[in-house]
């Protein structure tokens, strides 16, 4: 070995270093680029009345997205409200039986549910909902609930996990039912790695198109009926970019970017929450 | 009133196929400490958590034999029940770390949903924690958690929680194993005053600590209870071999 | 309840505490007690049946939700039979089913997207699980990777449709092809981006679990940085960096929104990667709503069936080959 090959070796390396590094940063370069041209082309189109007026039939200027914003918030309050309490359940039920067959077969069923297309949830919804009663917005919810569970159950079980055995066993030497263990002693420690789960599946859920394709179907009008058809955020941006009209380009533009800041907004929060409560996901 | 407070025949338990203890028969008398000693693995540790049912919540472990409070056979009672008479204090202190310490002292009612007037809470509080020589040193903190206490305060904090539900017996596993020499004689200390109102089971691998604190000493060895005596008796003419090669620390 | 007092201590077993006086206030202190611990022990058992029953949820929305799509397909499975799968031709109008467009294009678009992506998913899981696990700068950049997959894919789609697919025509007026912009090729291109960070994350976690006595053992030999990571690292995170890549895959299988708007929505065999083309997921978001025949509907389902068992498949060989690695 002499000098030169270990010299070609070293220079072998810091070009593979190079390289790496080149690519680990361009990576982030589409993203800024796609998130600054977003806020460039929709900015100018966010104003007090975009935000209160629904969309105006075609060749009308102005309108807005007010049908969308309320359905959105309205489809994904009642997806929290059937997922936060089923998920929760379940994750303290795999974390409490290691062992049983119900608890592998349901570990098993979560993180297959975790891999499912989401147009498939959204068609399976389709029949089990749709077809006896009609496109409405708690469909939606369903199917977006259903994405959910398998983030909130995992993070929950993850979380009651790492609490220190002991924690329970102080509880139940004082001769306290296993229901307040859970709910007075084991759950309010848990409670940032359960929040932290929470919110991820909810960030996750916000910007979701697909399961409401044919669930909640979309609404020109403002409802808040949840056995009807409600328009949402995504799907609205589905219809209006994919439609010839300027129009309406530029209010999927508008809302592509209140859908884009809302997403980041509970993305970077909840990595806050994540961080302070120093949990794991 | 009788003697004997807790009285264990032909008692056994195990972890599945793992027959861990054996045959115990023991009295325990009232208001009196008794130490549990022997080197590991001898069983010790299973059987105290036997006497308060804590054993069974281990996946696939089970018991068999009498195991009595006050002549009642606390395996036909429910576990909840025979709890709230048997506390624990266990080898790590575990204080609720979301609990002030006033909350912490009281947890066993108030997570229970057993709603005290204030004056009977504070009275309570304030008995357990000078019960444990704790009142002095955080009268002045009763709403702060306890996470600036010590070692050996918060064992005591724990000990207060368990005085506060007013038990009949106090079970103890290796409370001074993890703490230093300083707060375990704090700790010891408090024995002596303790057994006027309850009856202490002290589990402990540490056998000067059984010889300082204990009225009567049982030594577990392999599952069995080898020998069950006086204090003064076992430690100065132990009747068994095994005892007196455990004492002698030809083992540990 | 017949109580017996005897120096302070009531003894019968159902009351659960002692009381140390044996004033009426405290026995009936200890009766409420009692009662109260009663009605504990009922809500127990209910909380505790109630947690199994969640448990069970779950594996009855699988189970349902496998079962909604094989009953759904069968009109399908039945009328087409298994050549259904390999057939060349989709024209619903004439009554001819053929999913091998859609197969093709899930196909062409998944792994073009994964052959894009896996060079810059594994220089970051490299960069980060190697060169610089600590530090602000690094962790910025794992932030930011996060982020990609956090972009809702309609926005990934609108922005493909108004910016990519112009850019992407022009190319094609170069190189001489059919200057339509949308396509297999943008649709690749865009799914590459979405799914950076599931190989990325995946990788990075594996390569930071590399024992550093192995690579002190060939740093010691006066191995340079490269030779480490391509003696000692890349082959023990061998099956953990598949493991990632199966999951981008498994992401790109799926994907919907952003590819259907970027795809061309046509159901020909693409002739080359610039034609337009579908894939499985969006042809069924395309034409779902417009099936108005019982065979067509049930033609799209089954395609749905196909695309849920093969991610689940490609998901739980992932996860198998995780677990296996991180119980080692």
């Amino acid at each position: 070995m002499n000098i030169e090959s270990v010299k070609f070796r070293l220079g072998k390396s810091s070009g593979f270093q190079i390289l790496i590094y080149t690519l680990a940063f361009a990576c982030v370069i589409p993203l800024l680029f796609i998130l600054g041209y977003i806020l460039e082309a929709g900015i100018t189109k966010i104003n007090w009345h975009f935000l209160v007026n629904i969309p105006k039939p075609v060749g009308e200027s102005g309108g807005g997205i007010a049908n969308a914003l309320l359905g959105s918030v309205l489809i994904i309050a009642v997806a929290s409200v059937i997922a936060i309490p089923i998920g929760i359940m379940a994750g303290i039920y795999l974390s409490e039986n290691k062992k049983s067959r119900l608890a592998y077969w349901c570990r098993l069923s979560t993180d297959i549910l975790q891999g499912v297309p989401s147009i498939v949830i959204g068609i399976v919804i389709y029949f089990w909902l749709v077809r006896p009663l009609g496109f409405s917005a708690l469909a939606g919810s369903v199917a977006l609930a259903i994405m959910m569970l398998p983030i909130i159950v995992r993070s929950t079980e993850e979380t009651l996990k790492l609490l220190p055995d002991s924690l329970k066993e102080a509880g139940l030497a004082l001769g306290l039912p296993f229901h307040r263990v859970i709910f007075k002693v084991i759950l309010p420690v848990g409670v940032g790695g359960i929040l932290s789960g929470v919110m991820l599946s909810i960030a996750r859920i916000t910007g979701e198109t697909a399961p409401l394709l044919f669930t909640a179907f979309g609404n020109p009008y403002l409802s808040v009926n949840m056995t009807k058809p409600m328009q949402s955020l995504p799907l609205l941006i589905y219809n209006y970019a994919t439609s010839p009209y300027t129009d309406w380009l530029n209010l999927a533009w508008g809302a592509s970017v209140v859908l884009l800041l809302w997403v980041l907004f509970l993305n970077i929060f909840t990595k806050i929450i994540t961080r302070k409560w120093k949990v794991q996901l | 009133m009788e003697s004997t407070i807790i009285k264990s025949r032909n008692f056994n338990a195990s972890f599945g196929t793992n027959h861990v203890v054996k045959n115990v028969n023991i009295d325990i008398p009232r208001n009196q400490i008794v130490a549990v000693m022997g080197p590991s693995g001898c069983g010790k540790t299973t059987y105290l958590r036997c006497i308060n049912r804590m054993h069974e919540l281990i996946p696939g472990a089970s018991s068999s034999g009498e195991m009595r409070l006050n002549n009642e056979d606390i395996y036909q009672m429910h576990p909840i029940f025979v709890r709230l008479k048997i506390g624990m204090v266990f080898q790590r202190p575990n204080p609720f770390p979301n609990l002030s310490i006033y909350d912490n002292v009281i947890a066993g009612y108030k997570l229970n949903g057993i709603k005290l007037p204030k004056a009977d809470r504070d009275r309570i509080v304030e008995h357990s924690l000078t019960s444990v020589a704790l009142w002095n040193e955080v009268k002045d903190s009763l709403n702060k958690k306890g996470s600036f206490l010590s070692g050996g305060q918060q064992q005591r904090l724990c000990i207060a929680r368990c005085v506060a539900m007013e038990p009949e017996v106090i079970l103890f596993d290796e409370p001074t194993s993890a703490l230093d020499p300083i707060s375990t004689s704090t700790v010891e200390e408090l024995f002596h005053e303790l057994k006027k109102n309850y009856t202490l089971v002290i589990v402990t691998h540490n056998m000067q600590q059984a010889a300082r604190v204990s009225d009567k000493t049982a030594f577990f060895f392999l599952g069995e209870l080898v020998e069950y005596d006086e204090t003064k008796t076992m430690f100065t003419n132990p009747k068994d071999n095994r005892t007196q090669n455990y004492i002698t620390g030809r083992f540990s | 309840m017949d109580t017996s007092v005897e120096n302070g201590s009531i003894t019968r077993s159902d009351i659960p505490l002692r009381v140390i006086s044996s004033s009426p206030e405290a026995i009936l202190k200890a009766k409420k007690r009692t009662r109260l611990s009663f009605r504990q022990i009922r809500t127990e058992t209910i909380f505790k049946k109630t947690l199994m029953i969640m448990g069970l949820i779950m594996i009855i929305l699988v189970l349902g939700i496998l079962l909604t799509l094989i009953v759904q397909s069968l009109p399908s499975i039945k009328a087409l039979g298994p050549s259904y799968l390999w057939g060349k031709v989709w024209n619903p109008v004439s009554d001819v089913y053929g999913a091998w467009p859609f197969l093709l294009g899930t196909l062409l678009t998944s792994f073009l997207a994964l052959a894009i992506s896996i060079p810059f998913s594994i220089s970051v899981a490299i960069f980060l699980g190697e060169y610089h696990p600590q530090g602000w700068l690094p962790n910025l950049l794992k932030d930011t990777v996060e982020l990609i997959a956090a972009v809702p894919s309609v926005i990934y789609g609108f922005w493909g449709l108004a910016v990519l697919v112009p850019i992407v025509r022009d190319l094609e007026t170069h190189i001489g092809v059919e200057p339509v912009g949308v396509g297999i090729f943008s649709s690749s291109l865009i799914l590459a981006i979405m799914i950076i960070p599931y190989a990325a994350s995946l990788g990075r976690s594996m390569i930071n679990m590399v024992p550093s006595h192995l690579k002190e053992a060939a740093y010691a030999l006066g191995a340079t940085r490269w030779e480490v990571i391509r003696s000692v690292i890349l082959p023990y995170t061998k099956s953990g960096l598949f493991a990632g890549i199966l999951l981008s895959l498994g992401r790109a299988l799926g994907e919907t929104m952003a590819v259907t708007m970027v795809i061309g929505n046509t159901s020909l065999i693409p002739k080359n990667i610039f034609s337009p083309g579908n894939t499985m997921a969006s042809v069924i978001a395309n034409e779902f709503t417009e099936a108005d025949k019982p065979v067509y509907l049930s033609a799209l389902i089954e395609l749905g069936l196909v695309l849920f068992l093969v991610t689940v498949v490609i998901n739980m060989i992932g996860k198998k080959i995780i677990d296996r690695v991180t119980n080692d």
